[in-house]
């Protein structure tokens, strides 16, 4: 599973109906099964991320398969290893799924040509970051009960974000209509080419949507090389009730984490019980991976086809 | 491919006549079954006429068959790993792909460890040039020291050993007054200065901006990073009445720009390389980074401009942009590859796209691959004339084939034609008199009458 663009809505469906059913299991009290007993998962992650990394760990041992976080900082990686090398290296391990973020875009379809076990994108570059649109879909599906016609609005860092893309993608082969919205230095270049409406202006940007989107904004990119300062990007582009009042009343606000309050999303909006699905979007991503896990090494690969 | 290459042969002495061929003469634009007598590494005749009525008595003669015989390729922009990254390529490893090639002269970048900032380097060229035995070799001088865009570089010592013209190869000169001096100072030495137009400060991205690098996660170069060089340079030119040649266009709009600096009468020339008129950004789908170049390869919009500016003669002339790179430069994530591509044995055979697919005619070709560039660099080759060096490039320009990068002969196989069905092929390359290749095909029977 290396991204979303050209998986059909049938492969899609078909992942979230799974994970749907993951779900009970996750709020039970015994949450283990001995579906992947004896399988053997890699998380290899080259760049930091404790909540994406987690999930993928947790999901996997609900599974029964055995979790080998690979630390890169502490590694060979450091030593001067090449990626290729590195992959060669695990997959002689014999692996059964090895799950990779990597700060490079298309670093991960790199790896997947080197081994032979199933490869997941944890995150690449600024390229895509599929189980996320697969998480926000879920949690999406469950409360709106379907993505077609749906209006959603993705707002903040477009050109950095490979949550973005990962989401473009799947919300359009699933029927649902999209806006990106941020100031034009955050926009990558011919967008709208993707078949996305653009707005850089909130108040247009959010009229009538079901569903907001927020993304993280780094820190970097704050300093006067994209925006000018935290304050101004706060006062133009974070989501506030202000802004969201434009929005269809009971629009779903969502943010794939970690926040940054007062800089992208207010407090009181990140925390509105109502409106905000922010930690639901974390309890699907466990159910979301385990579907994954569960399609691409449970021995079901067959019946999900082009899933892999 | 199956050829051999003969290294080291003996000069060319007494009279070898090449008969029954198609012969392409840029100069003259025309083509014409003929022959080409040549005498002790030199052309002595040439024509429709020549020998008509058979072969030659008494000198050795070579049936050319009815294939092309064409002046050999003058190749204005190499690069080797020589000296400083040998395991790349070596000077006779680039001469045996020139060679396969059908390149009889190449000029050498100077973007080496060390860079050809200094005489000694230019020396070491030539004096490797004349062990290896291969095509001519020329090489660049330095613009500025290091390469770094900053001090001017010993442009008259550099020339007096022998460099042919000046550029910081693949590092545009980002300083306005750096370029305004450097091309002034040239004027004392008539030198000719080469420059990449790419505003350096635009140029960071990993491929040409637009929709498939918004959707591979690539930052992006715009196409406007090298229009904007352009026309800076056109203004210094025209005020410095300096001349400089702008190397590898790859846009739509630097060809307008080019085209109405020479309606306006300005002295500026340029050229362009295979990969900008025969490939555009799909060719880096899915992260190859075979295709990651410097300019990137550009929109369909823009190939096809470039097309049209080698048609009109806005673009002077084509170069391979030879840039070997090992695995260790290729096999990573895009944005951490070394960009560049090898050039030498596809150069005529992409090249020859532009005549199957009727843009070009073979003299128009030939104008852009050897006699252009000879006359730019002021190079003895290049054209067909009695008393001219006889380097010469014989052809089959229908022979189909595909590209294999485990066949090139260059050290690396970093091509981004890797796998293209082409036509036409390098039969023989001659340089002042020696074959110093021959492809298996082409057995010249009856050698000596």
């Amino acid at each position: 599973m290396l991204g979303i663009e050209g998986l059909s809505p049938e492969t899609i469906s078909g992942l979230l109906d799974l994970s749907e059913s993951y779900i009970p299991q996750n709020q039970s009290i015994d949450k283990r099964r001995d579906l992947l007993t004896g399988r053997t998962v890699i998380n290899l992650f080259f760049e930091n991320s404790t909540r994406t990394r987690t999930s993928f760990e947790v999901a996997a041992k609900r599974l029964g398969a055995d979790v080998i976080n690979m630390d890169v900082a502490t590694s060979s990686v450091k030593k001067g290893e090449t990626l290729l090398d590195t992959a060669m290296t695990l997959n002689a391990m014999r692996p059964d799924a090895i799950v990779v973020r990597h700060s490079e875009s298309g670093a991960v379809n790199l790896l997947s040509q080197k081994v032979n076990c199933t490869v997941i994108n944890a995150g690449d570059g600024q390229h895509e970051h599929p189980t996320q649109a697969l998480l926000d879909a879920l949690t999406i599906r469950r409360r709106r009960g379907t993505l077609e016609g749906l209006l959603v609005a993705i707002c903040g860092d477009i050109m950095h974000s490979r949550v973005a893309r990962s989401n473009i993608h799947l919300l359009q082969i699933m029927g649902a209509r999209v806006r990106v919205v941020g100031p034009p230095t955050l926009m990558p270049t011919d967008i709208d080419k993707m078949g996305v409406e653009v707005h850089y202006n909130m108040r247009t940007g959010l009229k009538d949507v079901d569903i907001v989107m927020m993304l993280r904004l780094q820190t970097e990119r704050m300093q006067g090389s994209f925006v000018p300062s935290i304050s101004e990007y706060f006062r133009f582009f974070g989501l506030d009730s202000e802004k969201l009042k434009v929005a269809k009343p009971n629009a779903l606000i969502m943010h794939p984490g970690p926040m940054n309050r007062g800089v992208e999303i207010d407090s009181e909006v990140a925390d509105d019980l109502d409106r905000s699905v922010i930690h639901e979007q974390v309890e699907m991503g466990v159910a979301v991976r385990m579907a994954c896990l569960d399609a691409l090494i449970g021995g079901r690969r067959n019946a999900m086809g082009a899933a892999a | 491919m199956s050829g051999n290459v003969r290294r080291g042969a003996a000069p060319h002495t007494g009279s070898t006549a090449f008969i029954n061929a198609r012969i392409v003469d840029p100069t003259a634009d025309a083509e014409y079954t003929g022959a080409i007598l040549i005498s002790d590494g030199k052309i002595a005749d040439f024509g429709p006429n020549l020998f008509a009525s058979g072969a030659p008595y008494g000198i050795e003669s070579v049936d050319c068959r009815g294939l092309h015989l064409a002046p050999g390729i003058v190749d204005a922009r190499v690069h080797t790993g020589e000296p400083g990254e040998e395991h790349k390529e070596t000077l006779e490893s680039a001469g045996i792909a020139a060679a396969v090639g059908g390149i009889t002269s190449l000029v050498l970048l100077p973007d080496n460890e060390p860079p050809f900032d200094d005489a000694s380097l230019i020396e070491f060229v030539a004096r490797r040039a004349r062990q290896v035995k291969l095509a001519n070799m020329y090489a660049y001088g330095a613009l500025t020291v290091g390469l770094e865009g900053q001090h001017l570089a010993e442009m008259g010592l550099l020339a007096e050993a022998g460099a042919v013209a000046f550029t910081d190869a693949d590092h545009a000169v980002g300083n306005a007054q750096v370029m305004r001096r450097a091309l002034y100072y040239a004027k004392a030495f008539d030198a000719l200065i080469v420059h990449l137009p790419q505003e350096p400060s635009l140029s960071g991205g990993n491929m040409t901006s637009g929709v498939m690098a918004t959707r591979l996660g690539l930052s992006g170069v715009p196409p406007l990073a090298e229009v904007m060089m352009v026309e800076r340079d056109i203004r210094l030119a025209e005020m410095t009445g300096g001349r400089v040649h702008l190397t590898k266009i790859s846009t739509a709009e630097s060809v307008k720009a080019i085209a109405s600096a020479k309606a306006r009468g300005l002295k500026i020339t340029c050229d362009t390389a295979p990969p900008y008129f025969a490939l555009n950004d799909l060719a880096v789908g899915d992260y190859r980074t075979f295709g990651k170049l410097v300019p990137p390869l550009r929109a369909e919009g823009d190939r096809e401009a470039v097309v049209e500016g080698l048609k009109t003669g806005v673009i002077d002339a084509i170069v391979s942009d030879h840039r070997p790179q090992d695995q260790d430069s290729k096999r990573v994530p895009f944005a951490s590859a070394e960009p560049g591509g090898v050039g030498l044995e596809t150069l005529l055979p992409i090249s020859l796209e532009l005549v199957h697919n009727k843009h070009l005619t073979l003299p128009q070709l030939f104008q852009r691959l050897s006699a252009a560039p000879a006359q730019l660099f002021n190079l003895p080759g290049g054209k067909l004339a009695k008393g001219a060096p006889a380097d010469l490039v014989l052809f089959d320009s229908d022979y189909a084939w595909q590209v294999d990068r485990d066949d090139l002969w260059s050290k690396t196989k970093n091509s981004p034609f890797d796998e293209r069905p082409v036509q036409g092929l390098v039969m023989a390359t001659i340089v002042g008199g020696r074959t110093i290749y021959r492809h298996d095909n082409f057995t010249p029977a009856a050698a000596a009458a």
